[in-house]
C-alpha cells in the first residue's frame, strides 16, 4: 500500500503539478458555466460563442495570447464555488466570466471578487442581490438584472392592451423575481398566479387546466431551458394555443426552439439582444455563428461574446499591461467596446443600461425557428436596483 | 365539475406514469432485493433509443416498438455486465455501483446524442383534442397515455396472478430462497424481471417525451418520487405501487389544483400563493412519513 | 504496527501539515481542497457511525450540513456575528431535529428507514428553498464567524487547522465510541437485533441516542461548511449530497474508523485529478470524466468489498 499512495502521490503531482504553465505573456480568462447534465446545451452555446469571439480577436488581446479554462458548475453552487476557487488560486486568472445561475454566482462572488480580487464577468446571471446591496467594484455584468426583463415585458402588455394576465413560473428564487418583475410594471387583471416544482415538475397539466378554466387574455411564463420545451409544448398541446397567448421571458430561444419547433410559433418575449439587431458586429457574430453551427445563437450565447469583447478592451486601452487592478477596473467601467446589442454603458452598479426589445417567434426563410424583433419594448431601461448600491 | 373531472384525470395519467415506473423498480426490489438507483437511467436510455428510432422511421409507433425491445436487450446487458453480481451484496454496494452507472448513462447520453435535449413529437392522429364529455376537451395524447398506462397495469396484473412467471415473481417476493430450492433457473428468471422492468421504464420514458424533453438526468429527479411510490406501498408489491401511484397522482394534482385557493379561504392571498407551492412541494413527502410512521413497511408489504 | 494504522497515522500527519506543504509549494487551491475534503470527513464519520456500526443507512445526512449552515446564516444575517452563540444553537438545532427524525424513523428498518429519513432532508430542504427572507433558493451571503479575537476565520490556514482539529476530535470520539459497551451494542443490535432485546437492552433507545450523536457532528460539519464558503444555500442539502455521503462512507470502507476519511480523500481527488488527467490524455476529454468516474465506483463496489480500508487490511 505504500506503494500505493507513492503512486497516488506521483498522479497528484502530476495533475496538480504540470499542469500547463502559462506563460506570463498571455491573458488568461476562466470561465464557469454549466457543461453537463440536462442544462449542458446552455453551457455549450456559451461556450461556442467564446471561441467565436476569440477567432474574431485573433486569438490576442492587447498583444498577447488569450488562454480559456472552462470550467464545468454542473448546476451546483458548491461545485460553481469550487471550481471558481480553482480558477483564481490555481490556475490565477486574470479574469473569471460566464455563470448561467443566480445560485452558482452567489456563492462564488466572495471567493472570486473579495478575497480573490479577481475581475469577474457575469454573462448572464444578475441577482437583484448583486445589483443592490452586495454590488462589486469587481464585479460587472454584460447581461441584466432578474427583474428587468419581465418588467418590459409588463410595460409592453399594457402598451399592446392586454387586460387580463396568468402568470406562471418555476418555485425558486428567479422565478419568483421574473414573476415579481411583471407584477411590478403590468397595469391590467391577474387572474391568477402559480408556482411549480423545480426542478422536477415535467407535467403542466393541472396549471394549464386552471388556465383555461380562468380565460385570461394571455399567459405570462418564465421556463428556461428544457423546462421552457415542456411547458410550451403542453399549452400547445391544450389547445390553449388557440385561445389565450403566450408571453415568456427566457422560455423560448435558439437553444430550445428546435425542440418547440412550429408550436411556439406567433409567441411574444422579451430580451435585451435580437439576432437581427441591426448593427453591423451583431450581423457579424451571427452570420459567422449560423455558418460554423448551422443554428442561431442565444441571448446566453451572446452575453458572452459581450463578455470576452467588453475584457479585450480593457486590455487592449492598457496594451495587455494588467498589474494594475485599478486601472483595468477603471477601463471595463467605460464599456469602450462595439456590444452585439449596440450602445453599451454602465449604469454604477456595474450592471447595463440597455434597451429591451420584444421578439416574435416566426420562421426563417430557409425553414428555420428563430426569433425577430418587432417592437421596442423600453429604451435605456436601469434596473431597479442600483441605488441601494454603495458605488456611486 | 367539468374543472373537477379534467383535474381528476390529470392526476391519473399522471399517477399511471409513474406506475409504470415504480413497476420495474418494485419487481427488482422484491425478487432480486436490488437498489436500483440506475432505474432513473433505463428511463432516460428508453427516451432517447425511442428518439433515434423515431427520427429514423419518421414514425412514433414504430419507433415505439422499436425501442421496446431495444430496451429489454439493453436492461438484460446491465443484469449481465454488472447487477448480476450484486444480488448478494449489501444494499449499500448497490446504492455505490447503481449510482455510478447513473455517472455513467448521464456522460454516456452526452457523448452520444450531445448536450441538447431531444424532441419526440405528438403523432399526428393524436395530435389534436378530443371531447371526453360534450364541450369539455382534453388533449388525445393524455387520453392515450391513460389507455396505455391502464392496458399495462391490467396486463401486469394478469402477469403476476395468472402466469407461471407471475408465480415465481410472487414466491420471490415473499421468500426468495425459497423459490431457489425449488430448482427454478433462478439466473433466467431475474435476467427477464430485470429487462422486464428495463422495458416498463423504458415506455414510461418514451410516452413521457412528447409532452417533455429528452434530456440528459432526466431520470434522476423522478427516480425519487418512483422510490417513494414503491416505500408507499410497499416493496414487491405491484399492488401497493399501483395504489400508491394512483395516490401519488392525485396529491400531486391536488396540491397544485386546489391547495392555492383552498389557502386562500383561511389566510391572505399573497401568504396564500407563496405558501401552497412550498406545502405541495412535500406532500408527497409528508404522505411517505406519515404511511411509514404508521405502517413500517407500507401499504402492503410483507417485509423490511 | 498493522499497514493500516502506518498509513492512517502518515495521512493524518500529512493532513496537519497541509498548510505548510501548500505554502511550500505554492499551491493555494490544495488547502482548499483540504478543508473541503476535511469538513466532509467529519460528516462522513458521523453517517458512518449509525450506517456503519449501526446499519442505519440514513439518506438524509445532508440536512445536517443545512441545519448547521443555517443556523449559523440566519444568526449572521439577522446580526448576530458571534461564533459563542451561533454554534450551540447550530448544534443544538442539529440535535432537536436527530432527535426527532431518529425517534420517527426508527420504527422503520431497511430500505423504508432510508426513504424516511430522505423525506425528512427533503421537508428541510423545501423549508429552506422558501425561506424568501434569507434568499431562498438563492442561498444566502453570510460573514464568517467571530470568536472575540481568539481565532481569526477568514484566515485559510487558520480555519484549516480549526476544521482538521476538529476532525482529529470527531475520530476520537467516535473510536472511543465504537470500542465501548455502547459501540458493542449498536452493532450486536445490527448483526441480531432481536438477540440484543432479548438481552434485555433497550435497542431503540441506544439507536436513537447514536442518532443524535450523528447529528450533532454532521450539524457541525454544516456550520464549517457554512464558514468555509461564507456561503450557505438549499443546494447543500440537496438528495445528491445525502447521496455523496452514502457514497463516500462505502467506498472508503463502512463500519472502519478511518475508512469515511479514505472515502472522502478519494471521491475529491478524483473530482480534481481525473479532468486534468484525461485532458493529458487528449485534449477535452477531461470533461468527460464521470464517465471513468462513474465505472470506478462500479469496480470498487464490485470488487474491492469493504471499500479502500478493507485493501489495506488485505495487503496487512
Amino acid at each position: 500500500m505504500k506503494s500505493g499512495l507513492f503512486g497516488a502521490a506521483t498522479i497528484a503531482a502530476v495533475a496538480f503539478g504540470l499542469q500547463p504553465v502559462w506563460a506570463q505573456d498571455s491573458v488568461k480568462i476562466g470561465f464557469v458555466s454549466t457543461f453537463s447534465g440536462p442544462q449542458a446545451a446552455i453551457g455549450e452555446d456559451m461556450r461556442r460563442s467564446v471561441e467565436l469571439a476569440l477567432e474574431h480577436l485573433g486569438g490576442k488581446m492587447g498583444g498577447k495570447k488569450i488562454e480559456i479554462v472552462y470550467e464545468d458548475d454542473q448546476f451546483k453552487p458548491d461545485v460553481g464555488k469550487a471550481r471558481s476557487e480553482k480558477l483564481v488560486q490555481q490556475d490565477k486568472v486574470n479574469f473569471v466570466s460566464g455563470y448561467i445561475w443566480s445560485n452558482v454566482l452567489l456563492a462564488s462572488l466572495k471567493t472570486v471578487a473579495d478575497e480573490g480580487d479577481t475581475i469577474l464577468v457575469g454573462a448572464n446571471a444578475g441577482p437583484s442581490q448583486i445589483a443592490g446591496e452586495l454590488c462589486n467594484k469587481n464585479f460587472f455584468s454584460t447581461s441584466w438584472n432578474n427583474d428587468q426583463t419581465p418588467m418590459a415585458m409588463g410595460e409592453y402588455l399594457n402598451t399592446k392592451g392586454v387586460k387580463s394576465l396568468y402568470v406562471v413560473g418555476p418555485n425558486y428564487a428567479a422565478g419568483k423575481d421574473m414573476l415579481a418583475g411583471v407584477k411590478r410594471t403590468y397595469k391590467g387583471k391577474l387572474m391568477g398566479e402559480d408556482y411549480t416544482k423545480w426542478p422536477d415538475q415535467l407535467d403542466f397539466s393541472a396549471e394549464l387546466t386552471k388556465i383555461g378554466a380562468a380565460k385570461p387574455e394571455g399567459i405570462f411564463i418564465f421556463y428556461p431551458g428544457a423546462h421552457g420545451v415542456q411547458f410550451v409544448k403542453q399549452w400547445a398541446q391544450s389547445g390553449l394555443n388557440k385561445t389565450v397567448p403566450l408571453y415568456q421571458v427566457f422560455s423560448i430561444d435558439a437553444i430550445t426552439l428546435p425542440q418547440q419547433g412550429e408550436l411556439a410559433l406567433g409567441t411574444l418575449g422579451a430580451q435585451e439582444w435580437v439576432n437581427d439587431l441591426p448593427n453591423d458586429q451583431n450581423k457579424r457574430y451571427v452570420a459567422d455563428f449560423k455558418k460554423k453551427h448551422n443554428t442561431y445563437p442565444s441571448y446566453y450565447g451572446a452575453q458572452s461574446y459581450d463578455a470576452i469583447m467588453l475584457i479585450a478592451s480593457a486590455v487592449e486601452a492598457l496594451k495587455g499591461d494588467l498589474g494594475n487592478k485599478d486601472k483595468v477596473r477603471a477601463e471595463m467601467k467605460k464599456a469602450n467596446f462595439k456590444s452585439l446589442r449596440g450602445d453599451f454603458k454602465f449604469n454604477t452598479n456595474q450592471f447595463p443600461i440597455q434597451n429591451f426589445y420584444i421578439q416574435e417567434t416566426v420562421k426563417d426563410p430557409q425553414g428555420m425557428m428563430t426569433v425577430k424583433t418587432i417592437a421596442t419594448a423600453v429604451t435605456a431601461a436601469k434596473d431597479p436596483y442600483y441605488e441601494k448600491c454603495s458605488m456611486k | 365539475m367539468e374543472y373537477l373531472l379534467i383535474q381528476v384525470l390529470n392526476g391519473v395519467q399522471l399517477g399511471l406514469l409513474m406506475f409504470l415506473l415504480a413497476a420495474g423498480l418494485t419487481l427488482t426490489f422484491g425478487i432480486m432485493d436490488l437498489v436500483n438507483l440506475a432505474h432513473g437511467s433505463l428511463y432516460m436510455m428508453g427516451a432517447y433509443i425511442a428518439w433515434t428510432f423515431v427520427t429514423w422511421t419518421d414514425s412514433f409507433v414504430l419507433g415505439a416498438l422499436l425501442a421496446l425491445p431495444a430496451t429489454f436487450a439493453l436492461g438484460m446487458a446491465v443484469e449481465a455486465v454488472v447487477m448480476r453480481r450484486l444480488y448478494a451484496r449489501d444494499h449499500l454496494d448497490q446504492v455505490l455501483a447503481t449510482f455510478g452507472l447513473i455517472l455513467f448513462f448521464n456522460e454516456l447520453v452526452r457523448v452520444l446524442w450531445g448536450p441538447a435535449g431531444k424532441s419526440i413529437a405528438v403523432p399526428p392522429f393524436l395530435s389534436r383534442t378530443i371531447e371526453i364529455l360534450p364541450g369539455v376537451p382534453y388533449p388525445a395524447y393524455r387520453f392515450a397515455l391513460i389507455v396505455v398506462g391502464a392496458v399495462v397495469a391490467i396486463l401486469l396484473a394478469w402477469l403476476v396472478a395468472r402466469t407461471r412467471l407471475g408465480m415465481l415473481i410472487r414466491a420471490g417476493a415473499s421468500n426468495r430462497r425459497m423459490i431457489a430450492a425449488l430448482g427454478v433457473n433462478i439466473e433466467l428468471l431475474f435476467s427477464l424481471v430485470f429487462g422486464l422492468g428495463a422495458v416498463f421504464a423504458g415506455l414510461a420514458g418514451l410516452m413521457a417525451a412528447p409532452i417533455s424533453s429528452v434530456k440528459i438526468g432526466m431520470g434522476d429527479d423522478i427516480l425519487i418520487l418512483a422510490f417513494v411510490i414503491i416505500v408507499i406501498g410497499g416493496i414487491g408489491s405491484i399492488k401497493g405501487a399501483f395504489v400508491a401511484a394512483m395516490l401519488v397522482g392525485q396529491i400531486d394534482i391536488v396540491g397544485r389544483a386546489f391547495l392555492p385557493d383552498l389557502l386562500k379561504t383561511v389566510m391572505p392571498p399573497a401568504s396564500a400563493s407563496a405558501a401552497a407551492p412550498a406545502i405541495s412541494q412535500v406532500l408527497v413527502y409528508i404522505l411517505m412519513a406519515g404511511v411509514l410512521v404508521w405502517r413500517p413497511t407500507g401499504l402492503f408489504g410483507q417485509r423490511a | 504496527m498493522k499497514p493500516g494504522t502506518i498509513v492512517a497515522a502518515a495521512l493524518l500527519i500529512i493532513l496537519a501539515a497541509l498548510p505548510l506543504l501548500t505554502q511550500a509549494f505554492d499551491q493555494r487551491y490544495l488547502l482548499s481542497v483540504g478543508t473541503r475534503i476535511v469538513i466532509w470527513s467529519i460528516a462522513a464519520v458521523s453517517l458512518n457511525m449509525i450506517l456503519g456500526y449501526g446499519g442505519l443507512v440514513s439518506f438524509g445526512h445532508a440536512a445536517f450540513f443545512g441545519i448547521g449552515g443555517y443556523a449559523v446564516g440566519i444568526l449572521s444575517a439577522e446580526g448576530i456575528q458571534s461564533g459563542w452563540v451561533q454554534w450551540p444553537v447550530a448544534l443544538g438545532a442539529s440535535i432537536l431535529w436527530a432527535a426527532l427524525v431518529g425517534a420517527l424513523s426508527l420504527r422503520t428498518r431497511g430500505v423504508y428507514f432510508i426513504m424516511i429519513t430522505l423525506a425528512f432532508a427533503q421537508l428541510v430542504y423545501y423549508l429552506a428553498s422558501g425561506l424568501a427572507g434569507y434568499g431562498g433558493d438563492d442561498g444566502l451571503n453570510i460573514s464568517r464567524s467571530r470568536f472575540s479575537g481568539l481565532i481569526d476565520l477568514r484566515d485559510k490556514a487558520t480555519f484549516y487547522w480549526l476544521c482538521f482539529a476538529l476532525l482529529c476530535a470527531t475520530l476520537w470520539f467516535c473510536g472511543r465510541l465504537a470500542n465501548s459497551r455502547f459501540g458493542y451494542v449498536l452493532r450486536g443490535a445490527k448483526s441480531n437485533e432481536l438477540r440484543m432485546m432479548a438481552l434485555g437492552f433497550p435497542v431503540f433507545r441506544y439507536r436513537l441516542v447514536a442518532c443524535i450523536i450523528a447529528g450533532a457532528f454532521g450539524g457541525l460539519a454544516g456550520i464549517l461548511l457554512a464558514n468555509e464558503g461564507a456561503y450557505v444555500s438549499p443546494a447543500m442539502m440537496s438528495w445528491v449530497k445525502s447521496g455523496d455521503l452514502i457514497v463516500i462512507v462505502v467506498l472508503g470502507g463502512i463500519g472502519t474508523l478511518f475508512g469515511p476519511l479514505y472515502g472522502a480523500i478519494a471521491f475529491f481527488a478524483l473530482e480534481e485529478m481525473l479532468k486534468p488527467l484525461l485532458d493529458l490524455v487528449h485534449k477535452g476529454w477531461g470533461e468527460y470524466w464521470q464517465i471513468v468516474f462513474g465505472p470506478l465506483l462500479v469496480l470498487v463496489a464490485l470488487y474491492a468489498r469493504g471499500g479502500m480500508a478493507s485493501l489495506l487490511k488485505a495487503r496487512g
